[in-house]
C-alpha cells in the first residue's frame, strides 16, 4: 500500500524514515522523494500488514500521512485510450488490454508525468 | 484485371448482400482464401485511423449582420479565426492557441465545443468601409447559428507516421508527447494494419471525391494533402466534411504539453475488392509496414534514425535500442481506429454508405522538400568569440579568479589534459568557494554538467538551450569535445542590436 507524507518545516531535517522503520522493523520502500530545505513530500511503499503501525508512527512524530488508495483518476469520458501515458509511466501503471488502455492504480507513485502527458486532459492526481 | 465492377457493390449495398470485413480481418482472409477467392467472397474493406491531426479546420460563415461588418479580425472564445476571406467568412485553425488560456484552449476545443452543441463567443473588428460600416460586434453563436460549419483539413490521414524517441539528457514535449531523455521511450502514431492509405497506396480506390467517414459524418476526399509524399511512404489527404453531421465522439480536442492544441479526427476510408490487386493490398499486416523511430533529441529538421521498425514492433509494446529494451506505446487510438472500421462497416451493411467514382485519383508523386530559406540565420561559429581563456581541473581557484580578472568573460570553461571540455566555474563559484573560506581546486567546485554548443549549430538553438537552462554562457566544442570558443547572452543580444 502506498502511503503519502507531507513533512512540516520545523521536523524536515530529522532522520524520521529511518527511525520509523527502526521502531516498526516494516520495509519500507520510497517510491518518490521530493525534500526542500523547508518541507518534503514523500511516498512510500509498505506491506498492508504494517501499513496501520507505519502510518501511526509517522504521526507520532508530527508527519501528515494520507493513504493513497487512488492516487490518479482518469475521467473517462475525457480518455480516448491513445496510450501517451503508458511508456511515460515510471512505474508501469498503465497498459493496453485489447487496445482499451487500463490502469493498476495501486502502482502510481504521484510523479505526474501521464498528467503532462495526456494530450485529453484526462488525468489527475488526488490530492494535488 | 477487374473482376467487379463498383456499381455492383452498389447494387449490393442497396439490396443488403454486401460483404464486408474490417482491414485487421483482411490479411487471414486473403492467406485462407488467395487473392481470387477474397475478390470473390468479400466486397469491401473498411479502414480507420484516430489520431491527432493538427493540420485541420473550419470554415465558418457568420451570415450578415446589421448594420453590416467586413470582419478583419475575429475570435471565438478568444482564439482568433482568419478574416482575410470575404466579410463574414473564417477559417478556425485547430492549433491556434487563444489569447486568454494560451495552449490550454485553441481551435481544436472550439470545435469540439460547437459539435458538443455549446455557444461560443465571437467578437470581431471590421475594417468600416461604406458597404460595411460597422467596426466592432460581439455575439454568441451554436453550430446551428452558422450558415455554413464546413471542415476543410489540408493534411490528414498519413498512411504512416515516424515514431519518436530522445536521445538527449532531458525531458522533451513535443507534438509526439512526452519524450523521456536517454532513449526513455518510444511514441508512435498511426492505425498500421487498420490505416486507410496503407491498405489503397497505389489509389487504386482512393481519389478526388471519394465518400469517407469523417468525424462521425460521411465526408470527402478533396484531394492529396500537403507534404504528400507517395514515394517515401508518407501519403496524406486533404478532405472535407459537414461539421453539423459530426459528432464529439469522433473530434476530440487535445493539448500537447508545452507545444500546442490540436485536434483527434477519426477517418475511415471503404476500399472495394474489384481486383486481385485490391485484395492483396488489403492484405497487408502490421509486420510490412515499416517506419523510422527518429531522435527529437537533436532538434534540427533532419532528426536521425535511430533504427526502422514495423508497426508491429511498436504495438508489441518495446523495441530494443542500443542493446536496451524500451517502452512504446501510441499517440493515436488504436481503439477508436477499430470502432471508426467498425462504424463504417455497419454504416454500409445498412445501406447508408455508397462507395463513389473518384474523379481522378491521387497524384502519384508529391513533394515533402525541405523550406528555401534565403535569409539564414548565423551559426554559433559566426558568433561566438574564439579568445576564450579555459583552465586545467587540477589548479587551484585562485589561478582561476586571475583568469577571470584577465579575461573578458564571468565564465571558464574547465578542461582535461587532453583539452577535453570537463566542467565549467562561474564567478559567484569561485566567490562562494572564498566565502567558505575554503581554498579548493577547480575539479572540486566546477559544475560538472556543462551545457555546449557545437559551431555548427544555428544560433536559434543556442539561444535556447540559453533560455531552457537559465544560463548566460555556453562553452563551443568541436566533434572531439575541444572547447574552441564562447558563445554567451551578451554575443547574442549584440547581435539583435546590431553592434558587432
Amino acid at each position: 500500500m502506498k502511503l503519502m507524507l507531507r513533512v512540516a518545516p520545523g521536523i524536515v531535517r530529522e532522520p524520521l524514515i529511518a527511525s520509523v522503520i527502526l521502531e516498526t522493523s516494516a520495509l519500507i520502500n520510497i517510491e518518490r522523494a521530493s525534500i526542500d530545505a523547508v518541507s518534503g513530500e514523500i511516498v512510500l511503499e509498505v506491506l498492508p500488514e504494517k501499513c496501520r503501525e507505519v502510518k501511526d508512527a509517522f504521526e507520532r512524530r508530527g508527519v501528515e500521512v494520507v493513504l493513497l488508495k487512488m492516487p490518479v483518476i482518469r475521467d473517462e469520458d475525457e480518455c480516448v485510450h491513445c496510450g501517451a501515458c503508458v511508456s511515460v509511466c515510471p512505474t508501469g501503471t498503465f497498459r493496453f488490454e485489447n487496445w482499451l488502455v487500463v490502469a493498476d492504480s495501486g502502482k502510481c507513485i504521484q510523479c505526474g508525468a501521464c498528467v503532462t502527458g495526456c494530450p485529453q486532459r484526462a488525468l489527475r492526481l488526488v490530492l494535488k | 484485371m477487374q473482376e467487379k465492377s463498383l456499381s455492383e457493390i452498389n447494387q449490393r449495398i442497396r439490396d443488403g448482400s454486401v460483404r464486408v470485413v474490417t482491414a485487421d480481418q483482411m490479411p487471414d482472409l486473403v492467406d485462407e482464401l488467395g487473392p481470387a477467392g477474397a475478390v470473390r467472397e468479400v466486397d469491401v474493406v473498411t479502414t480507420g485511423t484516430f489520431g491527432a491531426m493538427c493540420s485541420s479546420g473550419v470554415f465558418l460563415n457568420l451570415g450578415h449582420s446589421d448594420p453590416p461588418i467586413k470582419i478583419l479580425k475575429a475570435y471565438l472564445n478568444k482564439v482568433e479565426a482568419y478574416g482575410g476571406v470575404a466579410a463574414v467568412d473564417l477559417f478556425l485553425g485547430a492549433t491556434q492557441p487563444s489569447i486568454d488560456r494560451g495552449i490550454e484552449y485553441g481551435g481544436a476545443h472550439v470545435i469540439e465545443d460547437l459539435v458538443s452543441g455549446k455557444q461560443v463567443e465571437v467578437e470581431a473588428e471590421g475594417a468600416g468601409t461604406d458597404c460595411y460600416p460597422q467596426l466592432e460586434l460581439e455575439t454568441n453563436l451554436r453550430l446551428d447559428d452558422f450558415n455554413q460549419a464546413t471542415m476543410v483539413n489540408p493534411r490528414n490521414a498519413y498512411q504512416k507516421y515516424n515514431a519518436a524517441t530522445n536521445s538527449s539528457d532531458r525531458t522533451m514535449h513535443t507534438y509526439m508527447g512526452t519524450l523521456l531523455p536517454r532513449y526513455g521511450n518510444v511514441h508512435y502514431s498511426g492505425a498500421g494494419v487498420l490505416s486507410p492509405i496503407s491498405n489503397d497506396p497505389s489509389f487504386d480506390y482512393i481519389g478526388v471525391g471519394t465518400r469517407i467517414f469523417l468525424g462521425g459524418a460521411q465526408g470527402y476526399v478533396i484531394g492529396s494533402g500537403t507534404q504528400h509524399n507517395p514515394q517515401s511512404g508518407f501519403s496524406t489527404l486533404m478532405v472535407t466534411g459537414d461539421l453539423k453531421q459530426m459528432s464529439s465522439r469522433y473530434l476530440r480536442a487535445a493539448t500537447f504539453h508545452k507545444y500546442g492544441p490540436s485536434l483527434y479526427i477519426g477517418i475511415g476510408i471503404p476500399i472495394p475488392i474489384l481486383s486481385e490487386r485490391m485484395a492483396k493490398n488489403t492484405a497487408i499486416r502490421d509486420r510490412d509496414i515499416l517506419t523510422n523511430i527518429v531522435d527529437y533529441g537533436i532538434q534540427r529538421r533532419d532528426r536521425p534514425t535511430v533504427k526502422v521498425v514495423s508497426y508491429e514492433d511498436l504495438k508489441s509494446g518495446s523495441v530494443e535500442i542500443t542493446g536496451k529494451s524500451v517502452n512504446t506505446s501510441s499517440l493515436s487510438s488504436y481503439y477508436m481506429a477499430e470502432e471508426v472500421a467498425n462504424k463504417l462497416k455497419e454504416a454500409i451493411l445498412c445501406g447508408e454508405f455508397l462507395l463513389t467514382q473518384s474523379a481522378e485519383p491521387l497524384q502519384q508523386v508529391g513533394s515533402a522538400r525541405p523550406m528555401k530559406q534565403t535569409h539564414e540565420f548565423p551559426n554559433v561559429e559566426d558568433v561566438m568569440s574564439r579568445d576564450v581563456v579555459t583552465v586545467r581541473e587540477d589548479i587551484f581557484i585562485d589561478e582561476a579568479a586571475k583568469a577571470i580578472v584577465g579575461g573578458s568573460f564571468d565564465h571558464l570553461p574547465v578542461i582535461s589534459g587532453e583539452g577535453r571540455l570537463k566542467g565549467i566555474i562561474t564567478t559567484w563559484d569561485i566567490s562562494k568557494a572564498v566565502a567558505n573560506g575554503k581554498i579548493s581546486k577547480v575539479s572540486e567546485i566546477m559544475t560538472r554538467k556543462v551545457h555546449s554548443a557545437q559551431p555548427d549549430e544555428p544560433i536559434e538553438l543556442a539561444a535556447r538551450k540559453l533560455d531552457t537552462y537559465s544560463i548566460s554562457a555556453l562553452p563551443v566544442v568541436d566533434k572531439n569535445n575541444r572547447v574552441i570558443g564562447m558563445i554567451t547572452s551578451n554575443d547574442l543580444s549584440r547581435l539583435f542590436t546590431g553592434r558587432r
